[in-house]
């Protein structure tokens, strides 16, 4: 770490759990924040549990999808449940700038320490809640996951054929959204305490921040009573414009014609053949009234190259068309390569292993992965030793009073779901 | 700096943006201006292209009228500007002095072509932070590829999980990819203001719309990582790859009466979970069904040991029982039995969600042009002490312009014709 980090010197007391708390608190320290995960063994992060395990055998130390979302962080286990367990997590908001929780409505209050507790101790503490619907409302009390809240922001509607079912776009979907506009906003709280010594809280819905997304379906419901409809891969102001079979199994190359100019370049790739002349496809509306034949008539030409040679091919005559990638041909490509997005970190359980890196670079102040995931309870004596400043007895106290949790504090069989 | 935002103070309204971009990064001054940004939003003259795109106003194809520009460039003024000649550049120098953020989307390179690069810009203002959003980045063997959002979506590897195995993939028929984009170029956005506040530095911040839409892949990612598995395509439902002893398919979208439901029907060590599904047989057994089901340990729910066959007639006595049940019934009954449940909504059931009432999520803008209150989505998240709020509508072409170049940069009426003669503005 040759650059001074943005955010040295910011402390994240990080109760959040699961996907979208820990994200927020990942993108902070990338850049130098120091984040302390507050974890139990008594109540294990659902993602501890979760594939892919090391070595296809589950266990607490093991998901490297838990490991990627918590790169940079310090882990402690703590038991908030006991009264001392309170006690030290309110030392740790004190001694923080931002705490973050991502708990069922009304989880932190039972606990005695909500917002309203945290400015107790803190006065000018940064504060964020995330859930699923939010913190009040009929609704608020649901819990639920990404998958459940896709459905519910009504993203899978809008997946697939208009005469067939709806798709799921898989695994939570709007995990992947609301997670950024915290970090935006939080990072506004900051520069705000700065300027006026106060702090703030942040509360999110994550239904809310997902909804966003359907921006001009709500307008058109809205204003012209329209519910949009799923429409394959279609786009109204294109044609071609969809995923071509090509050769090989399950290989598709994403295509986009929208202007006369590309339409031409198009034909001269395809080797201008017979059906492209005349007057049928020669528009964009003559294209789009006879799409399922454009399409056929394609689909007849793709599928005798592989989606790479498709996409060069395409590319080189300044056609916008690209690979539907695998994940494995995310890992495998040059561009991705080039922005080095594989990060790879060496954790103690799971060994060397892949970290996002993030969606931005930034010429002065490049983030930084210096630490892999922290298994439960790995920072116990740094954080309570040296961030704390707890004595060694009072740390042995803790441990036999099971405030601080170990191993042997995990729930009975660690089955996976 | 005279702010001309006329509502009270929000989170950023000491900042200003100058927005050059097109549709990739539209949402991003959107977010940022949202917040409480000035945001000025920099059109060719003659408006943007995108404002061609629907859905319309009461279906009026008109570049005042677009549905789409509206959803995506609340809270920011509007001017028009020829950055390609040589005054409008002069104009757009003037601007960056006293500006904090630079957003644009353009082609890799073009800024620089035009001498508008970062570096010239740092040297107007050295604070100034210069945010540019683009497919697949400034540099690299693809960053002059040609993109539109269905290709960034493909590449960026999450539409091949989109989908069932027998038929294409998919993209979701909003598109998605260059909202993405956006928000991480906002996040980033962010983060070189906070430098740039602390030390004074501003920077270049440079965003992969590509890269934004990978993290969409979430767990595939690692398990492709370990495992060298890659996430197919499940339908309504998530194959859970088990190297050793086959995947599992597990259904997450169930078919119910009057359409669907999503839901996480598992058990093993989370409790919430072990008592969801206890909760949805118990539903079930009440009405005699899903007999076979009764008493079921799903703490014993191991899914990564459980038989493809045992799995599959469980939800099918499921799946009999949803069948008898409407999405607002199951709903209902998730919410009073704390069942992982939720219902497959429609735009228009969203409208009319209770929750989103409740929380006072919709919010409504004026257009006074059009003699109308249009509804927005509203925050996406709460702030305590300062509001977010959409500040005002999109802007009309040119619309402050005058605001800008007169009032701001002292230009006089007859230097602003000239300018639009010479196609400057």
């Amino acid at each position: 770490m040759s650059k001074k980090q943005v955010f040295e010197g910011v402390k994240v007391a990080e109760f959040a759990w699961v996907a979208v708390g820990p994200q927020i608190g990942r993108t902070l320290a990338e850049h130098g924040a120091t984040v302390v995960r507050i974890e139990s063994h008594r109540r294990p992060d659902l993602l501890r549990l979760a594939s892919p395990a090391k070595d296809f055998k589950p266990g607490i130390d093991r998901s490297a999808f838990f490991a990627m979302l918590n790169p940079n962080k310090y882990g402690i286990s703590l038991d908030v449940s006991k009264p001392k367990g309170r006690e030290i997590a309110k030392k740790l908001i004190k001694w923080a700038d931002i705490v973050t929780e991502s708990f069922a409505p009304g989880t932190m209050k039972r606990l005695g320490l909500d917002y309203e507790e945290a400015k107790k101790i803190k006065p000018d503490i940064i504060y964020v809640s995330t859930c699923m619907q939010g913190q009040y409302g009929p609704h608020a009390a649901h819990g639920a996951y990404g998958d459940q809240l896709a459905a519910l922001s009504g993203f899978p509607a809008l997946v697939g054929r208009p005469d067939g079912e709806p798709e799921m776009p898989p695994l939570a979907y709007t995990d992947w959204i609301g997670p950024w506009y915290v970090v935006t906003a939080l990072i506004g709280a900051l520069l705000r305490r700065r300027k006026t010594g106060r702090g703030m809280y942040l509360e999110q819905s994550q239904y809310e921040a997902g909804v966003a997304f359907l921006a001009q379906g709500i307008l058109d419901y809205t204003v012209n009573g329209r519910i949009m409809n799923r429409m394959a891969n279609r786009d109204p102001y294109a044609a071609p414009h969809g995923v071509y079979p090509c050769k090989g199994e399950d290989r598709w190359c994403a295509i986009a014609v929208f202007t006369d100019e590309e339409w031409k370049a198009f034909c001269e790739v395809i080797g201008n053949p017979a059906w492209t002349k005349g007057a049928k496809f020669a528009t964009l509306p003559g294209r789009k009234q006879n799409e399922d034949e454009l399409d056929r008539l394609i689909a007849e030409w793709t599928v005798n190259y592989t989606a790479e040679e498709l996409m060069t091919l395409m590319q080189a005559k300044g056609i916008p068309a690209g690979v539907v990638y695998t994940i494995g041909d995310v890992f495998n490509c040059p561009q991705m390569k080039h922005r080095q997005h594989f990060v790879y970190l060496d954790h103690p359980v799971i060994e060397r292993h892949a970290y996002h890196n993030e969606a931005s670079r930034f010429s002065k102040t490049p983030q930084d992965f210096y630490k892999a995931a922290p298994c439960l309870g790995e920072d116990n004596e740094y954080v309570y030793k040296e961030v704390l400043g707890l004595s060694d007895d009072e740390i042995a106290e803790m441990l036999v009073e099971g405030v601080i949790t170990t191993d042997a504090d995990l729930p009975v069989g660690e089955a996976s779901w | 700096m005279e702010n001309l935002n006329s509502q009270k103070e929000g989170l950023l309204s000491s900042y200003r943006l100058l927005d050059l971009s097109n549709e990739r990064g539209f949402y991003c001054g959107k977010i940022l201006g949202d917040f409480g940004a000035d945001v000025i939003k920099i059109e060719p003259p003659g408006g943007d292209p995108a404002r061609n795109i629907g859905p319309f106003y009461k279906d009026i194809t008109h570049p005042e009228k677009s549905l789409y520009w509206f959803a995506l460039n609340t809270s920011k003024r509007g001017i028009t500007l020829n950055i390609e000649t040589a005054e409008g550049r002069e104009l757009f120098k003037r601007l960056v002095e006293t500006a904090d953020i630079v957003i644009e989307s353009f082609d890799p390179g073009y800024m620089d072509s035009l001498g508008l690069g970062y570096p010239a810009l740092e040297e107007i203002n050295p604070g100034i932070i210069m945010t540019s959003v683009t497919p697949f980045g400034l540099t690299g063997p693809y960053a002059d590829y040609k993109a539109s959002d269905i290709v960034t979506w493909a590449m960026a590897g999450f539409m091949s999980t989109c989908g069932e195995q027998s038929e294409p993939p998919y993209r979701v028929s909003i598109p998605q990819s260059y909202l993405q984009g956006s928000l991480h170029a906002a996040m980033g956005s962010m983060i070189a203001l906070y430098h740039r506040e602390v030390t004074g530095e501003g920077q270049h911040v440079d965003t992969s719309i590509q890269e934004a839409n990978f993290f969409f892949t979430e767990e595939a990612m690692p398990v492709w990582d370990l495992w060298k598995y890659n996430w197919q395509r499940d339908g309504p439902g998530a194959s859970l790859p088990r190297p050793n002893i086959g995947p599992l398919w597990m259904r997450l979208l169930w078919p119910c009466k009057d359409g669907y439901v999503n839901i996480f029907l598992v058990g093993g060590a989370q409790k919430g979970l072990v008592n969801s599904s206890t909760a949805l047989v118990k539903m079930a057994n009440k009405e005699g069904m899903a007999e076979n089901l009764r008493g079921y340990n799903w703490a014993t729910h191991d899914a990564s040991q459980i038989s493809q066959e045992e799995r599959s007639q469980i939800e099918e006595a499921v799946i009999a029982f949803l069948r008898t049940k409407t999405k607002q019934e199951l709903y209902e009954a998730a919410l009073e039995e704390e069942i992982v449940l939720a219902p497959l909504n429609t735009v228009k059931e969203i409208m009319e969600s209770p929750q989103l009432a409740a929380r006072e999520y919709f919010v409504e803008v004026q257009h006074p042009e059009l003699g109308d209150t249009i509804t927005y989505p509203g925050a996406p998240v709460k702030l305590s002490e300062v509001p977010w709020r959409i500040n005002r509508r999109a802007p009309l072409i040119g619309e402050h312009n005058e605001g800008i170049y007169e009032k701001e940069l002292g230009l006089t009426k007859e230097e602003l014709s000239r300018l639009k003669v010479a196609k400057a503005i």
